[in-house]
């Protein structure tokens, strides 16, 4: 509870109505010069002290990368992106070194950190989180990492985790979004950065949340997260990532990979609240979000489910997926995309049934304003072998204000006679007469917005974990701002 | 209290209300009664702010401030409610979290601090209980499935949680069963008080068996054509509306 509250505290003191995690953080970087090249990738691994088959695997990633063309699917207007012109790595000084303990980090970051309402003192962290903490290209802190070892769950940064456990990488890199899905994931996979590694050992269900706290600093520097869940047998883990960037007026890459293995009788949940700064009302500036989630429900009776609440970036391109191997075995997606002024967004999912008994459920929630387009696409795929697969689809869209769209692109694929698979969806435009309403009892016309958007999107937003339901809430309301009057 | 003068009103260059002019005082409860399309229910939205409506000519003085150029909201906050005649449903927005929430906005606009989240139950419990509504209904999404009769319930459940200084109600008693207005009647009459006012809009004399009213108008195309005290509304369920505009 507190980690939100801190939050929607320090959100509220913030200050500016627009974006409210908008401030940079001043530090020395150690920055490689622009430009995308072998050079950079062996200087990225050096950073890291990677061994060699991670170098090696970096580098035939690159060379996938350079022979794949940009995804076209996405129903979005993507400028032209310089790979060449953008940073690729950017670490602050005094991380270098991997500072012992929190006393040697810069007092700037942990700064930065309590200023979004993520403390990472001892004293001070959030109980019932454990916290990664990812500031631009590197990991700055985890908590609760000691209570957590002592159950044989391993939460650290990838970086760390590519040396400290290098069988599970090896293993498990890359075998849920293969380097050659598309150009995005092969670039990822060359240049990746950090983001979170976790491993919950067989028969352990993760008593805290965990999470990773993604916050891009640096001017023209990509980030490029890279996140592997293992939930080995009979074990349950629910993981929660939050992310913001600075104002800025030039466009920022964020290109991740996340992906999740759920063996035997495992669940996986998988929260995000993603809050990049969207550009201004004129669409200049703005986080790209292009995010690659993919995860495996490998074993028997295993179970998947994303959440994500989306309202930040210039441009969302994210379909978090669910591959349904084991019989028996369940895939989730519960989705808020919100994009107001300029924003664009295509996100969705894809469901593919493999086993028996296989079923998934899709709740997606949509809401456009302003200027901005919002499309949810999304794929049920159920194979012969999937015998008596069930998919269920609701997608929702709502409209505010006459300038914006709402797009459903739903493709469904069945080889199988046995199975089941609905689809519903609505569009609607957001109800004058409600407004007046809530209006006639004293709300303002934004706090307004905000309930009757938060009523629309509750099937989703009581899906996270009850410590972000509440920020989630408020962010929604926040990032309509400005859409009526 | 309010004080309008020389209303007109017109929505999409129709004209609804030809000069209007109706004095409320502190304490007195009036009732507008009139037939269908006389203007009723465009009253009770222009005093509360709904859009659309164009303001011609005329005055409406509340407490010594200028109607007109407040927002909705503000006029809320200011202490005006309006029970509504078709209120509205909110899907996904539990009953107590928007009561909650209407109140916490007024208290934020007075600048007050929040009302703690005990005391809020408290109130919600024991106004509701006096309306005979239940906990379950106040777990429910606001007015969604709600039958007629509970939605108004719910409207004075609202009202009586907010006190307001002025309240407007819109056929209140329409679609009501005779148990759940005299239940909705009781809660009215709980909250009358020397402080405030209400403007109890209806067809039916009815409800004013219940709810007596202090004094009585009689609205016909857009203007009020007679005033009288409680037997004016007599007279009217005896003659009927047509003999009374024509005899004023």
């Amino acid at each position: 509870m507190a980690a939100t509250e801190q939050t929607i505290k320090q959100v509220n003191t913030l200050g500016s109505s627009d974006y409210k995690y908008g401030f940079s953080t001043e530090v020395d970087e150690i920055r490689p010069p622009k430009g995308l090249n072998e050079e950079i990738i062996k200087f990225i691994s050096a950073q890291k002290d990677e061994p060699e088959w991670m170098l090696e695997w970096r580098l035939n990633a690159f060379k996938v990368f350079n022979k794949l063309p940009k995804p076209q699917w996405a129903k979005l207007n993507i400028p032209e992106i310089d790979y060449q012109d953008c940073y690729y790595y950017s670490i602050p000084k005094s991380l270098k070194d991997k500072p012992k303990s929190l006393d040697e980090i810069d007092p700037e970051i942990l700064k930065t950190y309590e200023k979004l309402g993520i403390p990472l003192k001892e004293q001070k962290i959030l109980s019932g989180i454990a916290v990664d903490a990812v500031f631009d290209s590197v990991s700055v802190a985890t908590t609760y990492k000691k209570q957590l070892s002592d159950l044989g769950i391993v939460f650290c940064s990838i970086s760390e985790a590519v040396k400290t456990h290098p069988e599970l990488v090896k293993k498990y890199l890359g075998s849920v979004i293969p380097v050659s899905d598309h150009s995005f994931a092969a670039l990822n996979s060359a240049v990746f950065t950090d983001g979170s590694f976790i491993y919950i050992p067989e028969g352990v269900r993760c008593p805290v949340e965990l999470s990773t706290y993604f916050r891009i600093n640096a001017m023209n520097t990509g980030q490029f997260e890279r996140t592997l869940i293992i939930a080995d047998k009979d074990s349950y883990v629910s993981y929660l990532e939050g992310c913001t960037a600075p104002m800025r007026d030039e466009n920022q890459l964020h290109a991740a990979n996340v992906e999740l293995v759920a063996l035997d009788n495992a669940e996986i949940k998988y929260s995000t609240v993603q809050n990049w700064y969207p550009g201004d009302k004129e669409g200049k500036g703005g986080i790209y979000n292009f995010v690659t989630k993919r995860g495996a429900c490998r074993g028997k009776n295993s179970k998947i489910s994303w959440t994500q609440v989306e309202t930040g970036s210039a441009i969302t391109w994210k379909y978090p997926s669910c591959i349904l191997q084991g019989d028996n075995s369940k895939g989730e997606f519960y989705s808020v995309a919100i994009t107001n002024n300029m924003q664009q967004a295509d996100t969705g999912t894809k469901m593919i049934h493999i086993g028996k008994n296989t079923s998934s459920k899709i709740i997606s929630k949509g809401i456009s304003a302003g200027k901005a387009n919002n499309t949810y696409r999304g794929l049920v795929n159920i194979l012969s072998k999937a015998k008596n697969a069930r998919n269920f689809t609701q997608c929702d869209s709502l409209l505010i204000g006459n300038q914006c769209g709402a797009h459903t692109v739903p493709y469904i694929e069945s080889s199988n006679s046995d199975s089941m698979v609905e689809h519903e969806a609505t569009t609607s435009k957001i109800n004058e007469d409600q407004l007046f309403y809530c209006q006639q009892r004293g709300l303002n016309s934004e706090d307004a917005v905000g309930l009757i958007v938060n009523g629309f999107c509750k099937e989703v937003l009581q899906h996270l974990p009850m410590e972000f339901a509440v920020e989630a809430q408020k962010l929604v309301a926040i990032s309509l701002e400005g859409s009526v009057g | 209290m309010l004080e309008i003068k020389n209303l007109h009103v017109s929505i999409e260059e129709k004209k609804i209300i030809k000069g209007l002019d109706l004095s409320i005082n502190k304490g007195e409860v009036h009732a507008l009664m009139g037939p269908n399309g006389s203007g009723k229910s465009t009253l009770s939205y222009v005093l509360s702010g709904k859009d659309k409506y164009e303001i011609n000519d005329g005055t409406i003085d509340y407490n010594g401030k200028n109607l007109l150029e407040l927002d909705v909201d503000e006029r809320a906050n200011e202490g005006l409610f309006l029970a509504f005649q078709y209120p509205m449903e909110i899907p996904g927005v539990q009953t107590s979290f928007f009561l909650k929430t209407a109140i916490n906005s007024k208290r934020k606009y007075l600048g007050q601090s929040e009302m703690d989240a005990l005391e809020f139950a408290k109130l919600m419990k024991s106004k509701a209980e006096e309306l005979n509504i239940s906990t379950e209904m106040l777990k429910r999404d606001l007015n969604v499935n709600y039958s007629g009769g509970e939605k108004k319930k719910q409207e004075i459940l609202q009202m009586s949680m907010l006190s307001p200084k002025m309240a407007i109600l819109d056929e209140t008693d329409s679609g009501l069963d005779i148990d759940a207005l005299r239940i909705v009647s009781e809660g009215v009459n709980k909250l009358r008080n020397n402080e405030n006012s209400f403007l109890v809009i209806t067809h039916y004399q009815r409800l004013l068996n219940y709810i007596k009213p202090d004094f009585v108008h009689i609205i016909a195309d857009g203007k009020i054509v007679k005033s009288g005290d409680y037997s004016l509304a007599l007279e009217l369920e005896e003659k009927g509306y047509e003999e009374i505009s024509q005899t004023a």
